[in-house]
């Protein structure tokens, strides 16, 4: 179960503790067209990189902020997680990336049209970020604007 | 994740996010979010099982489609979504 008891005591203390950052007031976009016409896009919190890109940064104080760009064609098999959190059981995220980064299901969806289509390119970002005043300022804008760039409709967000 | 589907809807896309502590997402307020009942490590419940997965994916779609939610909003996914003939 998604429970503060899945986690050790000091996690248990430290989440209950954490001035977790109130979003106020809340934005609100309602569906502007049908989902058979919407374009998605996928944001995972996984720290899943290609091969080639750079791994997440474990020490960098507060959390990395930064994201990384996953192709829509990428092979999701191919995917690296480079969370490094003890917090959580990686076995399943290794076993069947789409666990936290649905691609290959986004792309069934679009098959059968549940959804218009999926976009060229999607966001991988590392949780356990405790500091995020640059995620606010900057990559948060950042993945915005690429995402805007797209002409992206919709976006679903997975957490590990 | 809360803080990233905020900016995109503060840029007009339609966000909804996996959520799997009901706490943090009381106190951060995602604009649209679907609780799920599973361990953290597994937002979409099973590996290597494209039903199950698809169907906390299809709750989670259901919610941008309702146009009678208002922000902050989060829903539960429960487990009638994933029987046969579930939301």
């Amino acid at each position: 179960m998604g429970d503060l008891n899945e986690f050790p005591l000091a996690v248990r203390l430290f989440l209950k503790a954490y001035p977790w950052r109130k979003i106020d007031p809340v934005p609100w976009t309602p569906l502007k067209k049908p989902l058979t016409r919407s374009r998605l896009a996928l944001i995972t919190s996984a720290a899943f990189v290609l091969p080639e890109q750079k791994p997440f940064d474990e020490s960098i104080r507060g959390g990395d902020y930064s994201f990384r760009e996953i192709p829509g064609d990428a092979d999701v098999h191919k995917l690296v997680e480079s969370h490094r959190s003890e917090s959580f059981d990686h076995t399943g995220i290794h076993r069947d990336p789409n666990l936290a980064f649905p691609i290959d299901r986004a792309r069934e969806l679009a098959e059968r049209g549940r959804i218009g289509s999926v976009n060229r390119r999607h966001l991988s970002f590392m949780g356990s970020i405790t500091a995020p005043g640059r995620l606010i300022r900057q990559s948060a804008p950042d993945a915005a604007r690429w995402l805007v760039e797209d002409a992206v409709d919709i976006a679903l967000l997975v957490p590990v | 994740m809360s803080l990233v589907a905020a900016e995109l809807e503060r840029r007009g896309i339609s966000t909804v996010a996996i959520q799997l502590l009901r706490e943090v997402a009381e106190r951060v307020r995602p604009p649209r979010a679907l609780f799920v009942p599973f361990r953290h490590g597994y937002p979409l419940d099973r590996p290597n099982d494209p039903p199950r997965q698809h169907a906390v994916i299809e709750a989670a779609l259901k919610l941008l489609e309702d146009p009678s939610l208002i922000p902050p909003s989060l829903a539960d996914f429960t487990v009638n979504h994933c029987l046969p003939g579930g939301a």
